[in-house]
């Protein structure tokens, strides 16, 4: 990709001329490469893609995208190990089942069928296994997804945190959708379809040492239905994409990292509920960084975004739908913010985990 | 947010930094002392609102930063130690010692737990009688009190499975420190807001007589940040040197009495060795004899360690505010939040962290002129 | 440093042994908070709050009164000839000795 740190030319051994210290290394993989950030790209780029490029890998888009005759199929996958299974507003299961309806919605795919895998724990009480699956059944019944094939297997005690699922899905991909990253261009608006870093505040609001005495809910949903109201109006939708581990501005940074163009955003447009932002407040959290669930960005033409965004509103699952921001060609590869004050700055990708912070 | 929200204003930010246009006749060096000043500034792209004769510099208030490799040294060999609970606020957990970060340590089998608050390491220590719970205690005069009371109630409760492990640093030394130094450049302070809701502010009173320096004791949102800027600028443009407070809804001169008793009866002051900066004279906070039973420091046999940091990092300076950030060959490129060279690249809080985060290492790839709108 | 954060005091409790504890609403969440620092509080005032404990109460008044002044302040563009602009006066931010 030709806007990487690497190729832009922040390497350190141009800087340093004569005397070029190695790059540090990771021996070993740690949290931050999880965690949906800078971390997570370049282990991608520098240990999984050598092993397996090829055309359809390469967008490095949420799922594939082929033809099998006439139609075009997305194919997609995610794995779920989140912690505590069972938190405020969801599940592991339901955000399996979700996760993988949306990276399809995201390639502008109908879902059609998903298949799981579970890893389970030795010890998972069965009333928990059997609530996760029931959750799954609701959560692909409400998507109007099938669950067609799956595999389960169990480990020793302490070898899986309870349990770890597995989803991989496939749908299909009208004729006229062409969602890709790098179609985002000068003059489009930048569309978010509600609030963010409930779900990442919700996760973390039920992690020891952070309970708070007020219940904020997980908004994980499926985007399916969503999507399709949006396509309903007939704009060209260029790029969709959910805004899960790495936040807002991590999602948006690739997109104009892959399609070479800059983007400003507008911090005061960008909706948050007030408990989640005075949840950020007290543990010194950006709440742009915060994971998401349920939410989803649209790159539109500037002329459809007022059609789309009113679609997104009339739809249960875009009521606070909000257009933050717009394309431009200047800054190509950055994302600016001009801040609630009139003030201005770069915001850039996550680099690890955000962690709580008293400072 | 009462309290909050309209201090992120947009209009009233525009009058002030129209005030400080009207105002200002040349050129400026001021200095805002807490890392959760310089996080405000660089967030908001304060320091670009501003007119170009006034230069914020990074003060070293950033107490993860400046916590010395041996005490983060001790603090993962007693991690690593079995049957110990090790507990931490959130900062401190990613900073690299001379091997490993606590998140490593994690990783590895050490029961290494995040707490929002010193009293939950209480809670911990009375459901685990069995293992010993020990809470990093750092901070700057802020987190003083809240540290004490664990140590206070601990003793209180009889607690014996729980202590601290100390590294508290007090910002007048530093600033001082800063003042004597010959390369200093700082004329103003924006002083440590938070630090002087439990100080006060009249141990300041002598030192913006003794170096002729303004300070005006500012707070954390933006509205406060330019609010502090615009006295500062006043008084040195009107040539005074006076303690002022612009943060007058939760400072008062006298501080918060009830909680300074406590930290004199649990702390006393001791000398303290500042990542990057080097010792500085009487510029901490250790445990008093009568709590040494809950001294990490002395329960755990933890050996010294002489590590010496990487010869690129210019952390001491960046924390003295003589070099930026981006003056640094590294920032950016072999020190990043993912793998930090110094002191100031650590935590969340540091100057080159907080640049970084904001996105000042890409401001000259962007090649964009950040003027207001 | 540091980061600390105004909320809204609901409830004063006391722990089971004996600490001056309250429950603090910060926008909407609602986070236990250790009183034992700021004795003269009461429900309904606002606390300046940090890791878990008040350090400070807000001086409400003493707010308002020096958001007005800021609120009231000129734009670049109405400044006119010979206006003096509105000076906040040093004593009312407490810089002499001696002013409580």
């Amino acid at each position: 990709m030709s806007t990487t740190p690497e190729a832009t030319g922040r390497d350190a051994g141009a800087l340093l001329g004569s005397c070029p210290l190695p790059r540090l290394n990771y021996k070993e993989i740690v949290l931050a490469h999880g965690s949906g950030g800078k971390l997570s790209q370049r282990l991608m780029q520098e240990v999984v893609l050598p092993q397996f490029r090829n055309a359809l890998l390469e967008p490095l888009h949420d799922g594939a995208l082929f033809s099998v005759g006439e139609e075009r199929l997305a194919f997609s996958t995610d794995s779920y190990v989140v912690s505590p299974i069972f938190f405020p507003g969801g599940d592991i299961g339901k955000l399996a089942v979700h996760g993988t309806v949306n990276d399809l919605a995201m390639c502008g795919a109908k879902p059609l069928h998903l298949s799981v895998g579970f890893i389970l724990e030795e010890g998972l009480p069965m009333d928990d296994f059997k609530r996760v699956v029931a959750s799954m059944r609701e959560a692909a019944d409400a998507a109007g997804v099938t669950l067609v094939t799956g595999d389960t297997k169990v480990v020793d005690r302490g070898k899986a945190d309870r349990i770890f699922i597995n989803t991989s899905g496939i749908g299909v991909v009208a004729k006229g959708v062409n969602i890709d990253p790098k179609r985002a261009k000068p003059g489009d608006k930048i569309l978010l379809s509600g609030e963010i870093a409930t779900h990442g505040i919700a996760i973390m609001s039920v992690r020891e040492g952070l309970e708070f005495e007020t219940e904020i809910a997980s908004d994980s949903a499926p985007l399916n239905g969503l999507v399709q109201a949006m396509f309903a109006t007939g704009a060209d939708i260029n790029v969709l994409r959910d805004p899960t581990r790495g936040g807002v501005t991590s999602a948006l940074t690739e997109i104009a990292q892959a399609a070479s163009v800059g983007m400003i955003l507008d911090e005061a447009r960008i909706p948050i509920d007030e408990a989640v932002k005075g949840a950020c407040e007290i543990l010194g959290l950006d709440p742009l960084y915060v994971a998401n669930e349920g939410k989803l960005l649209a790159v539109v033409p500037g002329e459809s975004a007022d059609a789309v965004l009113a679609a997104m509103r009339a739809h249960p699952f875009g009521r606070a739908a909000a257009i933050i921001g717009e394309v431009t060609s200047d800054h190509a590869g950055f994302v600016l913010m001009r801040t609630r004050i009139g003030g201005s700055r770069v915001v850039d990708m996550l680099s690890g985990e955000q962690l709580p912070r008293i400072c | 947010m009462k309290y909050l929200d309209e201090y992120r204003d947009q209009e009233v930010a525009e009058k002030i930094v129209a005030d400080i246009r009207r105002t200002v006749t040349r050129p400026w060096v001021l200095m805002e002392v807490c890392g959760g000043q310089t996080h405000t500034i660089v967030k908001y792209g304060i320091d670009h609102l501003l007119p170009k004769e006034i230069e914020l510099v990074h003060g070293p208030g950033c107490p993860v930063c400046v916590t010395s490799l041996e005490m983060i040294d001790k603090a993962h060999a007693i991690a690593q130690k079995p049957g110990v609970i090790f507990c931490s606020f959130g900062d401190m957990l990613r900073v690299p010692g001379s091997e490993f970060d606590l998140l490593v340590l994690k990783s590895r089998g050490a029961d290494v737990r995040v707490v929002y608050s010193p009293m939950d390491c209480l809670k911990i220590a009375r459901q685990n009688p069995g293992k010993q719970v020990v809470f990093f205690a750092i901070g700057f005069e802020t987190t003083a009190p809240g540290n004490a009371m664990a140590v206070f109630q601990a003793r209180q409760q009889g607690l014996t499975n729980f202590s601290v492990l100390v590294s508290h640093v007090l910002v007048p030394p530093a600033m001082e420190a800063i003042l004597s130094s010959p390369e200093n450049r700082v004329q103003g302070f924006l002083g440590p807001g938070h630090v002087c809701t439990v100080v006060g502010y009249e141990e300041y009173e002598p030192i913006a007589a003794k170096y002729r320096v303004p300070i005006v004791i500012t707070g954390f949102e933006p509205i406060d940040l330019l609010d502090g800027v615009r006295m500062t600028v006043k008084q040195l443009e009107a040539g005074t040197h006076e303690v002022q407070n612009q943060y007058p809804r939760v400072v008062k001169r006298e501080g918060n009495k009830v909680a300074r008793e406590l930290v004199a009866k649990v702390f006393e002051v001791c000398d303290r060795k500042w990542r990057g900066v080097g010792e500085i004279p009487q510029s901490g906070y250790r445990l008093r004899e009568e709590f040494a039973a809950h001294d990490a420091e002395k329960i755990f046999d933890v050996e010294q360690m002489e590590k010496a940091e990487p010869s690129i990092c210019i952390s001491g300076l960046v924390l003295q505010g003589v070099k930026k950030p981006h003056d640094c060959p590294a920032f950016g490129t072999l020190c990043t939040p993912e793998h930090p060279l110094g002191a100031t690249m650590v935590s969340a809080e540091g100057a080159c962290a907080a640049y970084y985060a904001y996105g000042r290492h890409l401001e000259a790839a962007a090649k964009k002129e950040l003027t207001p709108a | 440093m540091c980061l600390a954060v105004p909320g809204l005091l609901l409830e004063i409790t006391e722990s089971p042994e004996g600490v001056r504890m309250g429950k603090a609403n910060f926008g909407g969440i609602v986070k236990q908070v250790c009183l034992e620092y700021t004795p003269e509080v009461k429900t309904g005032d606002y606390v300046l709050v940090h890791v878990g404990f008040a350090l400070s109460k807000v001086d409400e008044d003493v707010a308002a009164r020096t958001y007005a002044l800021l609120a009231e302040m000129k734009q670049l563009d109405e400044l006119n000839d010979g206006e003096t602009e509105l000076e906040v006066p040093l004593s009312a931010l407490g810089a002499k000795p001696g002013v409580p």
